[in-house]
């Protein structure tokens, strides 16, 4: 293509330029909002007009990973000389870390729900892009009786707000004991993200050349070979993308989390907001929170970005 | 080494039949092209001596042995195709050695490199071996297809269209060369493609198919010369046969919509062409030649200049006849010029049903 712009298609393209960067400064205020206050100290959190240039402190993440307590009274110079320098930045927030008796330091609930948050989210990722995958390939390749109609009933399941099942699901759960358990929420993400799953990978699938497998189906292997050696890499883009939109539908999904744990499966949403009842809200703990939570997902969406882009455009291109 | 027989077999995908009672022959070591058009049902003819399609009738012999249950990895057949059969993210040297590296084969990896090795050399595709296929030209990759096909000393070679992606100048050479490829190995290979040109240079028997049903079996030579039906006439040969609508009077062709007698001694020869029977006269372009004394008058329609011939349409009343005369022969479009044929050359056909006189006798 030869090079060639006019003036007004260089000043469309700045245009262009500009409305990019307003859409982008949009979407990263919010973000840029809770990265601020998980850094801010407590008294310039909730300031009118809002405070953008401070000194970043550390001490809502300390806050947020202890067990703290009002202090009746201030902590003697000797206590405050004797305490580690992250204990006395919950000191000047008028707070002292609870120890036990023993004198070990007491975690707050915050990891143990990131740690759930983990478990939860992979697993059934893992689970809902496997079998999605396997699914996809066999509604891909092989004549299935009512084929159409199955892909609808799968479709159909996300037909309404997964919130319409709450009461009865809550019920059930609790029949079979899967309340409050890590399998309980992984059974129920896994089932909300198989639909997409399937549906998306059906559109990978159908763009891999059946002809790749045929030849190897030809050259003496099993069909289970043909897939695990050249489908399963040949979708890689495809499990990617699927990949991350299932590790968000379930590392952010709030209201079944909330309805059906309550301590030890507790996923880190419904844990964050619960903090705000405890005293007078800290909002630069509950930002510390927020901001560590979203960091595994842009870290797993930043990982997979080529895939990603290319899966997003996979199908759009084509037809 | 491998002798394959389709007996009577049928296929059909849904209500769509794409063969009906295929018969075919194919002998050990032989080189046989199934020539048609697209969707004639070349390609699932192949797929099912691969074992990738089921014959709803009938049934598929391999050296006797009636291979319904054998899926495509029993067969032991190896499979060309026109694209996708290397694989992206594979190395030339690594699609050489997906073949030999099943479970079920159990070559020792020096002899799978021994043998990948031998297979490039042949090719000369030695100096390609560590490039990804998606580096590759078009006839690179054709080769290299090819190699993951002869490396695995199959019982017969299956080719769909392997040479029709490629730009006209790499397709003759990979012709040749994949001829030459044929006569060392003595393999049976079983060659689809629609390029009558590609059929008649490299097949010892050629099968024309249409509509899923085989119109012709028999050697180049005979496809050419004794077409079975206007069909195959008009297919086979660039340009195809002229086909005149016309009828014998007393030793003479008349043909008529036009009103055009030519002589046709040799009519008599042929049984069935009486007098007065409505038919298709074939004769072949090269056949047709222009002479100042000649009996019929036509205009030049048309020059097409081939270099070592040329191919005139000419135009009597309103129909066309081609004729191909020497790159000398000097004429101008809507010059008239006088023509006839060689009758020993011409084949006749039933005007009704389309076959030939000859194979209908």
């Amino acid at each position: 293509m030869a090079a060639v712009t006019t003036s007004t298609e260089r000043s469309l393209n700045k245009l262009a330029i500009v409305g990019v960067l307003i859409v982008t400064m949009i979407f990263l205020a919010p973000i840029y909002w809770i990265a601020s206050t998980a850094f801010k100290p407590r008294n310039l959190a909730t300031t009118i007009p809002p405070t953008v240039v401070f000194q970043p402190e550390i001490s809502p993440f300390v806050k947020l990973f202890t067990k703290r307590s009002q202090l009746r009274t201030a902590p003697t110079p000797e206590q405050y000389a004797a305490a580690p320098w992250w204990e006395r930045l919950v000191f000047d927030g008028g707070e002292k870390v609870v120890r036990s008796g023993r004198g070990e330091v007491q975690w707050s609930g915050y990891p143990s729900r990131f740690m759930n948050s983990l478990i939860v989210a992979i697993t059934s990722t893992i689970l809902a892009v496997g079998m999605g995958t396997f699914t996809a390939y066999g509604f891909s390749r092989f004549k299935i009786k009512g084929e159409q109609d199955l892909l609808f009933f799968i479709l159909s399941t996300r037909m309404l707000p997964p919130v319409v099942v709450a009461i009865p699901m809550f019920l059930m759960y609790r029949a079979v004991g899967l309340n409050d358990t890590h399998w309980g929420l992984i059974i129920l993400y896994t089932a909300f993200n198989l639909s997409f799953s399937v549906w998306l990978m059906k559109g990978f699938m159908d763009e891999i050349p059946k002809e790749y497998e045929e030849a190897a189906l030809v050259d003496g292997y099993t069909r289970m070979e043909a897939f695990f050696k050249i489908v399963l890499p040949e979708a890689a883009t495809g499990i990617a993308a699927t990949a991350v939109f299932c590790f968000i539908t379930a590392w952010n999904e709030y209201a079944f989390a909330l309805i059906m744990t309550n301590r030890r499966a507790q996923t880190a949403p419904p844990f964050i907001p619960s903090q705000v009842g405890s005293g007078l809200p800290d909002w630069t703990v509950i930002a510390a929170g927020t901001f560590l939570f979203l960091l595994p997902v842009a870290i797993f969406t930043f990982l997979l970005r080529n895939h990603l882009l290319r899966g997003m455009s996979f199908g759009a291109i084509r037809k | 080494m491998a002798h394959i027989q389709l007996k009577n077999v049928s296929k059909t995908f849904g209500n769509h039949t794409a063969l009906t009672g295929l018969n075919l022959d194919i002998a050990d070591g032989e080189f046989f092209v199934l020539l048609g058009e697209t969707g004639a049902g070349k390609t699932t003819t192949l797929r099912m001596i691969a074992g990738l399609e089921k014959p709803s009738e009938g049934q598929v012999f391999i050296d006797g042995v009636d291979v319904a249950d054998w899926g495509a990895a029993e067969r032991d057949v190896a499979l060309v195709l026109q694209q996708y059969s290397l694989y992206p993210r594979y190395t030339v040297r690594e699609n050489l050695e997906f073949p030999l590296k099943p479970k079920i084969r159990r070559i020792e990896p020096d002899e799978i490199k021994a043998r990948v090795d031998r297979v490039a050399r042949t090719l000369r595709i030695e100096h390609l071996l560590d490039r990804k296929t998606d580096r590759l030209s078009g006839g690179e990759m054709q080769r290299v297809s090819i190699g993951r096909a002869i490396v695995r000393k199959p019982r017969v070679f299956l080719m769909d269209e392997p040479l029709s992606a490629l730009d006209a100048k790499l397709r003759e050479a990979l012709r040749t060369e994949l001829k030459n490829i044929q006569m060392n190995l003595g393999q049976t290979f079983l060659f689809v493609t629609h390029d009558q040109v590609e059929a008649m240079s490299m097949g010892d028997k050629v099968g024309v198919l249409n509509h899923g049903r085989i119109v012709q079996t028999g050697t180049p030579y005979e496809i050419y010369n004794n077409p079975r039906d206007t069909y195959v006439a008009s297919f086979v040969g660039s340009p195809p046969m002229n086909l005149i609508d016309g009828k014998l009077v007393n030793g003479r062709a008349v043909m008529a919509p036009l009103n055009f007698e030519l002589p046709f001694a040799g009519g008599a020869k042929t049984s069935g062409a009486t007098d007065g029977r409505p038919l298709v006269f074939g004769i072949r372009p090269e056949d047709v030649y222009l002479e100042s004394g000649a009996p019929v008058e036509a205009r030049v329609h048309d020059v097409e200049n081939h270099g070592v011939e040329k191919i005139l349409t000419l135009r009597v009343g309103d129909a066309m006849l081609r004729a191909t005369v020497p790159a000398r022969t000097d004429v101008e479009i809507e010059q008239p010029v006088r023509f006839a044929w060689d009758p020993d050359k011409v084949v006749l056909f039933d005007k009704a049903s389309g076959i030939s006189l000859r194979h209908a006798g």
